[in-house]
């Protein structure tokens, strides 16, 4: 009660004008933790609402992303811009010797690519969309002509596993070099879907023309099994593995985000590492 | 600088949340000695009662928030003390450690008297310093796991990918641990020393004449 005292006396002598007399070092000592008090109780207050906001803020219109609440979506949409602009191709991923390759390779997802959906990989061919209406069409002999690369790296699930897996295909770059898509490469996206549309990503162009990304035909040195993304699969090292598209349906090239399967459910579109 | 200390609890709480909500989606890490698991990171009771299952989604974007305002709290914490001088105040001494016992048993009881401090004693002073450096740690094993690829020297000087996500977890729960002692020890040592904190009184480091404030402070103790 004292103290309650103390900081009324004090409060009514910081309402006057001029205070005439010093004041003692006590109400010094009791005015400076009043007000320290209350900053805290006020800022605490407000760190508490200012929290509650963005946790109750509304989720953002579903479009080409979805599912996050709409000042996060914008947090990731700034920090992709940031990171963007450190990206350089010259930053490889880390490879490794092929003994350390996984025998089993994990597969965790087959959205798209259901065993119960009738997919026959003897008739099918990779459809590159050059503009409406134009579509080039390559089989699998044709891309095994191309050069072949291989890569061994460590495979990163944003769920937090990682693998090291063996990989061997056509790099993009080379790939888009070969059927002279050059100029549709300049864009800024590259989207590509199953055969069914039933999984689908974006991929930024830097990411796709990195050296390391490939149009993947084989696993551990055989031909990809179904469950991997027969007949062809993306492989982009530089992306969480929910950009690594299975089984290649479509190509096709934009300025603005192809439309992303996971980029819909809450997570981030760009998904770099 | 307690600003910066009660800056730093909100978003470290929001930081090992959304930590979780990533963690429960490949929760792997557990304490097994000689073949037997002795506890796995985190029974289903825990995760159902905080809430956490099937929200990675979310956690990432809470994560990859507030990791900017983790950072830059740090940033400034560092710069302010080095800048004051207060790093004087914190750094381990040369006989730190071997004080550090002494402080240890005496606050278990075990020892009637303490070493002579200034404003932290032996203990504190390692204790404080090492949870910034762990905090320096975070960031570095954050930033590691989070772009490998871009901060491949980074996920290199942390053993790896894999190490790296193993050591950014430890971390966290050596912060848990950390704040488990803290709060017992701001109990022990009362509401003048945590009234202190909030208002920076018995060590003024906001006031524009701090000098005067703890002198005539100390002789009010005195009276």
């Amino acid at each position: 009660m004292k103290t309650l005292n103390q900081q009324f006396r004090q409060l009514r002598k910081m309402s006057m004008k001029k205070p005439k007399k010093e004041l003692t070092t006590e109400q010094k000592i009791n005015r400076r933790n009043f007000i320290s008090f209350t900053a805290f109780a006020v800022l605490a207050g407000g760190a508490y609402e200012g929290w509650r906001w963005l946790y109750k803020s509304p989720e953002e219109a579903a479009g080409i992303t979805g599912g996050a609440r709409k000042p996060l979506r914008r947090a990731l949409n700034k920090t992709e811009l940031v990171f963007r602009r450190l990206f350089s191709n010259n930053h490889l991923v880390k490879t490794y010797p092929k003994s350390m390759a996984a025998k089993k390779v994990r597969v965790n997802s087959d959205i798209g690519i259901e065993a119960e959906k009738k997919f026959d990989p003897a008739t099918w061919k990779l459809q590159v969309v050059k503009k409406a209406g134009d579509i080039l069409q390559v089989s699998l002999d044709e891309l095994k002509s191309l050069p072949k690369t291989e890569i061994v790296y460590d495979f990163k699930c944003v769920e937090g596993w990682d693998q090291v897996q063996h990989w061997a295909g056509v790099k993009f770059s080379d790939f888009i070099a070969h059927y002279k898509l050059d100029d549709l490469a300049k864009m800024q996206y590259v989207g590509m879907e199953t055969p069914d549309k039933g999984y689908y990503v974006g991929i930024d162009m830097p990411s796709a023309m990195h050296p390391q990304t490939l149009l993947a035909y084989e696993v551990n040195d055989k031909s990809l099994p179904l469950n991997h993304g027969a007949p062809l699969r993306l492989i982009v090292p530089v992306k969480y593995g929910i950009k690594n598209l299975k089984r290649i349906g479509t190509i096709s090239f934009s300025n603005s985000r192809p439309r992303d399967y996971w980029a819909e459910q809450g997570y981030d579109y760009y998904s770099g590492l | 600088m307690r600003w910066c200390h009660w800056v730093n609890f909100p978003i470290l709480t929001i930081m090992i949340w959304s930590g979780m909500l990533i963690y429960w989606a490949n929760d792997e890490y557990s304490v097994t000695l000689f073949g037997h698991t002795f506890f796995r990171f985190f029974p289903d009771w825990f995760y159902n009662t905080l809430k956490i299952p099937h929200r990675l989604s979310e956690g990432m974007a809470f994560h990859f928030l507030f990791m900017w305002f983790f950072t830059l709290n740090g940033i400034i914490y560092i710069l302010y003390t080095l800048i004051s001088g207060e790093w004087r105040e914190l750094a381990p001494k040369r006989n730190s450690f071997k004080e550090a016992w002494l402080v240890l048993l005496h606050d278990l009881h075990i020892r009637k008297t303490a070493p002579p401090q200034n404003k932290y004693n032996a203990a504190q002073r390692i204790a404080y310093t090492a949870i910034i450096l762990m905090g320096i740690g975070s960031v570095i094993t954050g930033l590691a796991i989070y772009k490998p690829v871009q901060f491949y020297y980074l996920t290199w000087l942390c053993g790896g990918y894999h190490f790296a996500r193993v050591l950014h977890f430890a971390l966290t729960l050596g912060y848990v641990f950390f704040f488990v002692i803290h709060v017992v020890q701001v109990f022990i040592a009362g509401w003048n020393n945590f009234r202190s904190v909030i208002s920076g009184f018995e060590i003024v480091n906001e006031n524009p004449k701090p000098a005067v404030q703890t002198a005539k402070k100390n002789e009010h103790e005195e009276a």
